[in-house]
């Protein structure tokens, strides 16, 4: 509805409002109900013995699970070496993709070299790796972090390179005609250019070597978070398996939650009006 | 020679021709161009889109090479781009990471950054950095980041950092393209004040006719497929413009004169005609939806 009345101060603005703005509150408000919400859902088709615990444990079964898990079963441990698996493999993609998406992104002919190679090989599933990677480097601690190596490396390689491929020409031309060398123009310009878009890239690809985890952990493991859930499914602990995915996922959100504050501290000048 | 060196032009461009080869058959983007601008001379480049004054532009910065032909500064070849001759873009070239200062002397970070500047070359850049802070109006704003500054603000920035290092040449693309139409008198007359005060040689790109008249000493008229040049025309106002000199008769006459030009140059006789064009195309698009 239109509202054309000039007598009456400004209204606010209405919260549907496309690409619209809400205050703070509003949006924790929103958060908290979007992750609360579901909670009630579960907890009540649970309570309402619609669906057989072994289908659905409710929160409070899952709860107990966790406790006894953390109690009696290491759950710290398994959480560590999960930890430990993940973010080295994802610590050691990075090490490689960004030097390497750096050189794609800047010199087209290594892009030629290792870009269409890149796309050939993310595509393969890093799943059928396993056989291959137990052959290889056998049922070592080097193993699981090579499957979830495999899953997020190429990703990596080929979202930083784009991320250097979005330093606008302009910038790049600005320091050639400053009298940059090569090597200045990637030092002081390509790479502070792309480094928030590489952070951005760094936080998505850690929730895919997330992802990779428990297929990492089918792998003769007999520790960490997947190796736990997979064994909970051999019992039929379907509160265990629940827990292991929250907990998880808490993870998850936790890790991201320091990559933006990470990205705020890093890069102040994207987040001044 | 020295005499010789002295009279000669600033830039020079000798037959020039450019073959963009990335169809099979090769879009000629310049062909036959002949130029000289003298030392300390104000030209604008106009016409139609497509007659290839943006790359003549980047051929002399270095940033385009020139299919055949040459193009001399100061008698020498360009082989490349070099900080003899800065360039201002219409947007995105400051580095959004850096504040407004840092963004200015950026080119003697360059320097510093081979160890080619003495301490003593440091002070002198940042005294200069400081005054250009202050012919361009940005003193108030050296701490801040170039996202936290408006678009006019951004390119007096820009401008700015380009003039550090005294370059003889300064290339400007359409700089003020993107700015309203207030901010763009006051870029003009700022442009204008930095180019009496840094005794530069600047050519200037535009699709603005009015601009073009309102800066340039000489208004080079560009024409499309293939791009040339077409006409050369001396503007016929003092050396001290004055926004009033807009409504001028002979600067009327000349932007009339001009804007005639590139209608033929770019195919359409007068604006009617295009029109007529657009009209016909219309009504038999609607005579489709009828039938």
């Amino acid at each position: 509805m239109h509202n054309f009345s000039f007598s009456r101060p400004a209204r606010r603005p209405a919260w549907f409002a496309v690409r619209g703005q809400i205050g703070r509150r509003e949006y924790w408000m929103l958060a908290l109900v979007g992750l609360v919400v579901p909670l009630l859902l579960w907890w009540s088709l649970s309570a309402s013995g619609l669906v057989t615990k072994v289908f659905m444990p409710g929160p409070a079964d899952v709860w107990n699970r966790a406790v006894l898990w953390f109690r009696e079963d290491d759950l710290l441990g398994d959480i560590g070496i999960s930890v430990y698996r993940v973010v080295a493999a994802w610590g050691l993609s990075a090490l490689i993709a960004i030097p390497l998406g750096l050189a794609i992104g800047t010199y087209r002919p290594v892009q030629a070299l290792l870009e269409p190679l890149t796309d050939f090989i993310r595509y393969m599933p890093a799943v059928a790796f396993i056989p291959l990677v137990m052959l290889w480097i056998g049922i070592t601690e080097g193993s699981k972090i090579a499957i979830i190596w495999i899953g997020t490396f190429f990703q990596m390689v080929l979202m930083v390179a784009e991320d250097v491929r979005r330093v606008p020409m302009a910038q790049i031309e600005t320091a050639q005609t400053m009298g940059a060398r090569r090597s200045e123009i990637v030092s002081l310009v390509l790479l502070p250019a792309a480094k928030p878009a590489i952070l951005d890239t760094l936080r998505v690809t850690m929730g895919w070597a997330w992802t990779y985890l428990v297929v990492a952990e089918l792998v003769a493991a007999n520790s960490g978070l997947g190796y736990a859930i997979l064994r909970a499914q051999r019992f039929l602990q379907t509160d265990k398996i629940f827990a292991g995915i929250i907990i998880i996922g808490l993870i998850g959100l936790l890790l991201d939650q320091l990559f933006r504050a990470l990205h705020r501290k890093a890069f102040p000048w994207l987040y001044l009006r | 020679m020295a005499l010789s060196a002295v009279r000669a032009p600033k830039i020079q461009l000798r037959q020039v021709r450019k073959v963009f080869d990335a169809h099979e058959q090769g879009m000629v983007a310049l062909q036959n161009v002949d130029l000289d601008v003298s030392a300390n001379e104000f030209v604008t480049l106009v016409g139609a889109s497509g007659c290839g004054k943006s790359t003549l532009l980047r051929i002399i910065g270095g940033l385009e090479y020139a299919t055949r032909g040459d193009v001399l500064i100061d008698g020498h070849g360009v082989l490349g781009p070099g900080s003899d001759r800065a360039m201002v873009f219409q947007h995105y070239s400051l580095y959004p990471w850096l504040r407004v200062m840092e963004n200015i002397k950026f080119s003697r970070r360059l320097q510093a950054n081979r160890g080619e500047l003495t301490s003593s070359e440091v002070e002198a850049a940042s005294g200069r950095a400081d005054a250009l802070l202050n012919v361009m109006g940005l003193s108030n704003a050296a701490d801040k980041y170039p996202n936290q500054l408006s678009g006019g603000m951004q390119q007096r920035v820009a401008i700015a950092r380009a003039l550090l290092p005294r370059p003889q040449v300064l290339l400007m693309d359409e700089p003020f393209g993107a700015l309203d139409a207030q901010t763009r008198e006051v870029m003009h007359d700022l442009i204008l004040h930095v180019f009496k005060l840094e005794r530069a040689t600047i050519v200037f790109v535009t699709h603005d006719v009015e601009e073009a008249i309102y800066l340039g000493q000489r208004v080079v008229l560009m024409a499309p497929r293939p791009g040339r040049i077409d006409t050369i025309y001396r503007v016929p106002l003092p050396a001290q413009r004055h926004q009033d000199m807009k409504h001028a008769p002979e600067f009327l006459a000349l932007k009339r004169e001009i804007l005639q030009r590139i209608r033929e140059t770019s195919g359409m006789k007068t604006d009617l005609e295009l029109l007529e064009k657009l009209s016909h195309s219309v009504s038999i698009s609607s005579l489709r939806t009828q039938g």
